[in-house]
């Protein structure tokens, strides 16, 4: 039973394989780095998914959650704490090891935090953030957690638009690259280019296990019960606030690793990744992909912003995500890849037959 | 800071807060119609001015600004029955989608058509200096017909759902759409007419205030945002409630101005959004039993 | 000995006083039938002895402890079962899928152990799907596991949200009206399926208009009108009562 669980996910990885050994044969590895980048995209669609779809809680403020990220970790990689040395609260960082200096393209001297800090630093940023924000938010349904989640993501996407700390509309740049470990470095360099998309796949693939796992789960039931009947799933016992909170927790978390990564592998981060068109496009691609289809999002959005970040859809990219939101809604609720289909993969359907 | 100063910032704030107003009446009238908060809702003010402002170049300002109004209205039409009318039991998610969608394809289309551009009407009367004086306090003559307008607007708005036929039947739909049915009322067209009048008011609004504060492709999502928040303080579905409300945003929105920079401005609308919402969904002067009752 | 305590319970919706000052108690082990003319009151009071509304004032006492005040998922927890009125069955998901929600509270792999997918919360899901299938089985429905649970049959939603209930495996079961729609073979059928809960040790609190139902099966049966308790005895002494035969019985059988 095990094996067959772990089937699609084997089959993914095969797949992120072959596909970079197409890239390679056809002589177009400069594929690999859209597909890097739609791998980091898809970190947030399918903890969006599991959020939308499956416990059925929309939020218009995702975007937010992936540019908190990126913006911090962006942040604490290239502010320079060199003027600051001797100071206390440096020196102890120093210390411990969580500073590492060079220098800046002028050769001056440079202080900055150590991207594995800054990277576990935005995590917590946001876990934190998505926390406070998710409490009193998720007690709203309907039109009112829209609006909220929206409220939220705008006020983000306003903040670092304002903010000369984060560069306002210019965003941040020369963002070092990410060492991770045994050699592997998140930066854009073309030399590099199908380490790091084995990177991001690898990511891709680690949340998918995970994710799966959970929907399979007593809280996957659990999440799908809110979905369907939330005052009668908490009558059955289900915590339905505790369940939704951690739902939205860990779907910003993984939208914020998305944007830690991503932010790295970019070299910078701008304020449009965290406009509320970006959070829109999320909703559209789990809508698309099937609401409550794992695969199907992920599917879905591999496709759309592989196309999108080729530039496919020219100056039309929003029209499109429009267009594509407002027909899936209209026509086919439930998603182009609907769940039943999804069902009929092996190793997708549960176990519903007596064991023997 | 001058007594003058204060009033130039107060009546800055009357006349933001004035179509804030408005487009949370938009909101009221569709949504006391269908359950429906139509996040369209900004396209309507963006594209009644940007009409106003294409017509005026051939046209006498009136009628230009009527053909906007009108040509807006046939854009709400439009929008509820080849949108909504013909779906069956939508789920409000499904609903909030759509809406969004719509928004998005307003916006792009009108990006499309005209450009990026920054437009605006000529002031109604004399120019952008002209002011009228009283005392150390000068005030533009558009902010008067923002004012003027908006008062009549709501005044007719009144008059129509108390008075007239039309309005009492839209009112009869809201309270009891099945009951409302039995008594001969067609529910869905009163639907299309609720979309029609609040995308009538919001044109016409457009209209007035583009003078002011100009109009671009994708000026209404930040008033959406800004008419929700008013709607939802005054109480969702109560208009009168919301043009106190608006009146308060607008106003503590301009004065905002010095505690934070005014790239803040929108923070402070949109948290005072999530404040109310987080302590009192049902807006400050609604009953909160009463909101709860309502099933979203 | 009493499992459930309801002292003064009052609950006020704007001018209505849907629930005025109602006391009562069910005997561990018993069946108390909660009758009374639509809107007396009778789903609200589940509502505010589930937890599921906040009562203006009075208290619950279930199973020893004050519960009012207390989450339906503390209530739950502690033992309590319920069925709605109107069916509230999850959909997209099989019976067998919504009977195992049901297991919610006799199981606890979290979202770390799920998602690690330990060899535990394996276990534990089977065990889940063991103890949901028994629980069909002893309602005679196995065969419906795989459907869909809200495109049954109506009479088969019921079981299966009566299923969902059981499998809590809770102490006290509120059935709220879980005859309403059923043919006069089902009715009859749910009435034997509930004296046979009622055999295994579950107590039972249950709402019903079907007065066979109700006389047949109940210990004790509690008339509610306009939100007040008018009576509360045995079934023989209900049947007699002037004022039950006024506000209710004399209105049916006019
Ligand atoms: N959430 C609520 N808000 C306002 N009134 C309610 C609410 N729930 C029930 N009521 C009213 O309380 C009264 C009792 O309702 P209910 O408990 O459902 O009666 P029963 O179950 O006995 O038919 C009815 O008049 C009903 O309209
Ligand atoms: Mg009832």
């Amino acid at each position: 039973m095990g094996r067959r669980r772990n089937l699609p996910i084997v089959a993914l990885a095969m797949a992120v394989i072959a596909v970079q050994l197409l890239t390679a044969a056809a002589g177009k590895p400069q594929y690999l780095t859209q597909l890097t980048m739609a791998g980091y995209y898809s970190l947030v669609i399918v903890g969006l998914t599991l959020l939308m779809g499956y416990t059925g809680q929309i939020s218009l403020g995702h975007a937010g959650f992936f540019a908190i990220g990126g913006y911090t970790s962006g942040l604490l990689t290239t502010y320079n704490l060199h003027p600051l040395i001797g100071q206390i609260p440096v020196s102890i960082l120093q210390a411990c090891g969580l500073l590492v200096s060079g220098k800046d393209l002028y050769g001056a001297d440079l202080l900055v935090v150590r991207p594995w800090a800054a990277c576990v630093v935005a995590l917590l940023v946001t876990i934190g953030i998505a926390y406070l924000v998710g409490k009193p938010v998720l007690k709203l349904k309907g039109h009112y957690l829209a609006m909220a989640t929206l409220g939220f993501g705008t006020i983000v996407y306003k903040v670092v638009l304002g903010s000369s700390l984060v560069g306002a509309a210019d965003g941040i740049s020369d963002i070092p690259a990410f060492p991770l470990f045994a050699g592997l470095v998140v930066t854009g360099k073309s030399a590099l280019r199908a380490q790091n998309y084995y990177v991001a796949w690898g990511l891709v693939l680690g949340a998918m296990a995970l994710l799966t796992n959970l929907i399979r789960s007593r809280v996957g039931r659990a999440l799908r019960a809110i979905h369907g009947a939330e005052d009668a799933a908490n009558a059955m016992g289900v915590d339905t606030g505790r369940y939704k909170l951690q739902m939205f927790v860990l779907s910003a978390a993984l939208a914020a690793l998305g944007g830690v990564f991503l932010t790295h592998y970019n070299g910078g981060i701008g304020p449009s990744e965290a406009s509320v068109m970006k959070s829109v496009r999320y909703v559209a691609i789990v809508a698309v992909g099937g609401m409550a289809n794992l695969w199907g999002a992920l599917f879905m959005g591999v496709l759309l912003n592989f196309l999108s970040l080729r530039g496919s859809f020219g100056s039309y990219d929003d029209a499109v995500f429009g267009l594509i939101l407002l027909a899936i809604m209209l026509f086919a609720p439930d998603g182009l890849l609907r769940a039943e289909f999804a069902r009929r993969l092996p190793g997708l359907r549960r176990g519903q037959k007596a064991a023997p | 800071m001058s007594l003058a100063l204060l009033f130039q910032y107060l009546v800055a704030g009357i006349t933001y807060g004035t179509i804030y107003a408005i487009v949370a009446i938009g909101f009221n009238i569709i949504y006391n119609a269908t359950g429906i908060i139509n996040f369209a809702q900004g396209e309507f003010v963006m594209l009644g001015g940007m009409i106003g402002v294409t017509l005026r170049a051939l046209l006498p300002m009136p009628v230009a600004i009527a053909g906007a109004v009108i040509a807006t209205m046939l854009v709400g039409a439009l929008i509820e029955m080849l949108f909504i009318r013909w779906l069956r039991r939508p789920s409000v998610l499904r609903l909030i989608i759509i809406t969004i969608g719509l928004s998005i394809a307003i916006r792009e289309l009108a990006l499309l058509l005209w450009g990026e551009g920054v437009r605006a009407l000529p002031y109604f009367t004399g120019t952008a200096v002209t002011s009228l004086s009283v005392g150390d306090v000068h005030i533009s003559p558009q902010v008067l017909w923002v004012l003027g307008i908006s008062a009549v607007m709501v005044a007719a708005l009144n008059f129509f759902f108390a008075r007239t036929l039309l309005g009492r039947q839209m009112r009869a739909c809201a309270c009891n759409r099945e009951a409302a049915q039995l008594c001969g009322i067609s529910a869905k067209n009163m639907v299309t007419l609720s979309f029609v009048l609040s995308a009538g008011i919001g044109a016409l609004a457009g209209c007035v205030i583009s003078p002011i504060t100009y109009v671009q492709y994708d000026s209404g999502s930040s008033l959406a945002l800004k008419g929700f928040t008013v709607a939802i303080l005054g109480g969702l579905g109560n208009s009168m409630a919301a043009v106190a409300a608006g009146l308060l945003l607008g106003t503590l929105e301009s004065f905002s101005i010095w505690v934070m920079p005014a790239a803040y401005k929108d923070v402070i609308a949109i948290s005072i959004l999530l404040l109310i919402l987080f302590v009192r969904p049902s807006g400050l002067f609604g009953n909160a039993e009463a909101a709860r009752l309502k099933d979203y | 000995m009493s499992l459930l305590v309801v002292k003064d319970l009052c609950k006020r919706f704007g001018g209505l006083q849907a629930v005025d000052n109602v006391s009562f108690a069910v005997a561990s082990g018993s069946i108390k039938a909660l009758i009374g003319p639509n809107g007396a009151g009778k789903t609200t009071l589940f509502n505010l002895i589930f937890g599921a509304l906040l009562p203006d004032s009075g208290q619950v006492w279930f199973d020893g402890k004050q519960t009012d005040g207390w989450k339906p998922h503390q209530v739950a927890a502690a033992g309590m079962a319920r069925t709605f009125q109107h069916i509230r069955l999850f959909p997209k998901m099989s019976a067998l899928d919504n009977i195992a929600v049901g297991r919610h509270v006799h199981s606890r792999a979290g979202f770390l152990a799920s998602m690690l997918g330990l060899p535990w919360t394996r276990r534990e899901q089977r065990a889940v799907r063991e103890k949901a299938l028994e629980i069909m089985r002893f309602l005679g429905v196995e065969e419906l596991a795989d459907g869909e649970a809200t495109s049954l049959a109506y009479g088969q939603q019921r079981i299966v949200e009566l299923g969902r209930a059981l499998a809590c495996e809770p102490k006290l079961l509120l059935l709220d009206e879980p005859a309403a729609g059923l043919n006069m073979r089902e009715t009859s059928e749910m009435a034997k399926l509930i004296a046979r809960i009622r055999d295994t040790g579950v107590t039972v609190l249950l709402v019903e208009h079907d007065m066979t139902l109700v006389m047949n099966i109940s210990d004790e049966v509690l008339v509610l009108s306009y939100g007040e308790k008018i009576a509360d005895d045995k079934p023989l002494a209900i049947q007699k009562h002037p004022e039950v035969i006024k506000v209710y019985l004399g209105e049916d059988d006019a």
